[in-house]
């Protein structure tokens, strides 16, 4: 029995070991381009903080603490580093401004790691109050949970190897495997549209490294994800073409919230005017290279 | 019910694509599985050890461990066959120690006397095996046999997120573009699993019966 336990304790530390090295070579990927020393971004926090009773929002900072949920994967939009405690980014950027009108300091937000497969029901479970994670706004989804915003405006591009000459946009897709997180809008385009095999991986940066390996052609995500990854490795991989979708990112919360929408409107209009959803952006993407987006306007609440 | 209706031919073309993940892992773990199980038994002491270390490397291993290893391992060693010959590569070794334990306990449920019988007949320890020993242990082992490719079959929804387009990747694919449906998208994809695994089981229960016949 001893020898038994042993060998399983043996096999055990073998296997996490073998994890281990795949969770590093990750985060190797991501840390350097992102602009690690982030995080310095820290909009205004209303003192004052009032809502009518009732509302979720007057829960929320009366609580004083918010749970946002946000993409750890994504460098520039929202990503977190095995060395860090928070997530950087736009997303995190523009949590923080939310956050700050509700009266939390950032410290005090609770940001959970929210894949694309999960947002809708994270917000309806209440699991977070907020998801800013890249969440593009669609009609089927605002049927099941609430979408204010956008608060950007983006749209899907190429990712190829810098030495690939054969694809120069989504009409080259045809036949070549291209890869996107399973389950994304991004990846149902490219392969209903443009008649490129589909690819699906859990991660962006999955993608990425099958694209280093050759094995697949081509990596097709919003044009600001794709941008932070080029940056990390310019001598590899290159963004192609024009955007070839329109993406509008939008917040998430949940329908029974109310009052919802209209304080997440007014934030954002409020954070367009005085300069903070600008500075949120130069803090993120901007430090990618990306030009300043213009403003887009929210739509109205339902 | 739009989801499935609507996109009937990207759910088949999803089950098409697990299904030949099935055959061809199914295949390679057979094959190895038969080959390890007679290592195990085998008189010749390198042979067994052989056969144990395959058998407690591999079925200990978290298949997504494995399947790890081959994606960014093998490409580093200047190997990389495309996605799906890179996953029936994974589940093919990883299920070959489970078909292996199967028909080790089937050969060891053969009575000693009658490899002992066919070797004082002049058989070989080969001939002894496949003529003898190895035909009544198929039958012995189709139920656990069964298993094992059952929960291969639910295993190979791990592609999903290995850049094979099989039926979990349509299913998590509806799930994103028809927020509201979820759950009959999470049934009709799981109707398509148990579609699969019934054949499975109807063909064990075909097996069983004609070899009890035989008997």
């Amino acid at each position: 029995m001893k020898i038994r336990r042993t060998k399983i304790a043996v096999i055990a530390a073998a296997a996490a070991l073998a994890l281990a090295g795949c969770g590093d070579a990750g985060d190797d990927d991501g840390g350097d381009g992102d602009g690690g020393s982030g995080g310095g971004f820290s909009p205004e926090v209303v003192s004052d903080a009032s809502f009518d009773d009732g509302t979720r929002t007057a829960e929320i900072a009366d609580a004083g603490t918010v749970k946002i949920g946000v993409k750890f994967d994504q460098p520039g939009i929202g990503f977190k580093s095995a060395t860090s405690d928070t997530p950087e980014g736009f997303d995190p950027n523009m949590g923080k401004i939310l956050a700050a009108k509700l009266g939390i300091e950032p410290d005090k937000i609770e940001w959970v790691e929210t894949i694309s497969d999960n947002r809708e029901p994270f917000l309806q479970n209440s699991t977070v109050d907020f998801v800013i994670a890249s969440y593009s706004i669609t009609d089927e989804r605002r049927q099941v949970v609430g979408q204010a915003g956008p608060y950007y405006v983006t749209g899907q591009q190429l990712l190829v190897a810098a030495d690939d000459d054969s694809i120069n946009g989504p009409d080259d897709l045809s036949g070549k495997k291209v890869c996107s997180v399973t389950g994304s809008t991004s990846i149902k385009t490219v392969e209903e549209e443009y008649g490129a095999t589909p690819a699906g991986f859990d991660t962006y940066s999955e993608c990425v490294e099958q694209l280093q390996s050759g094995s697949v052609d081509a990596v097709t995500t919003d044009g600001a994800i794709l941008a932070g990854y080029a940056a990390e490795d310019p001598d590899n991989l290159k963004v192609v073409g024009e955007p070839f979708s329109e993406e509008r990112y939008g917040i998430g919360y949940n329908k029974d919230a109310a009052g919802m929408c209209e304080f997440i409107n007014e934030t954002l209009e409020g954070a367009f005017e005085d300069g903070e959803w600008e500075a949120a952006f130069d803090d993120s993407l901007g430090k990618g290279g990306i030009d300043l987006p213009e403003t887009p306007t929210p739509d109205p609440c339902p | 019910m739009d989801a499935l209706t609507e996109n009937w031919d990207l759910v088949l073309d999803g089950f098409v694509k697990t299904l030949q993940l099935l055959v061809g892992a199914g295949a390679l773990a057979l094959v190895i599985g038969t080959l390890v199980a007679l290592f195990r038994v085998s008189p010749v002491p390198v042979l067994r050890g052989t056969g144990t270390v395959y058998v407690t490397i591999f079925r200990n291993s978290p298949l997504l461990v494995l399947l790890l290893i081959t994606y960014y391992g093998l490409p580093q060693l200047g190997i990389n066959p495309s996605f799906y010959w890179k996953v029936v590569l994974a589940m093919g070794l990883y299920t070959g120690a489970f078909v292996a334990e199967s028909l080790r306990s089937g050969i060891n449920g053969i009575p000693l006397g009658q490899a002992e019988a066919s070797r004082s007949l002049g058989f070989t320890f080969g001939q002894t095996m496949t003529q003898v020993v190895l035909p009544q242990s198929f039958r012995n082992v189709v139920p656990p046999l069964a298993s094992v490719f059952i929960a291969l079959t639910k295993n190979t929804s791990l592609a999903s997120s290995f850049g094979v387009a099989e039926a979990t990747f349509r299913m998590k694919g509806l799930n994103n573009d028809y927020a509201t449906e979820r759950v009959v998208i999470f049934l009709g994809i799981a109707l398509g699993y148990v579609i699969i695994v019934e054949a499975i089981s109807f063909g064990a229960a075909m097996l069983e019966r004609r070899w009890r016949a035989e008997r």
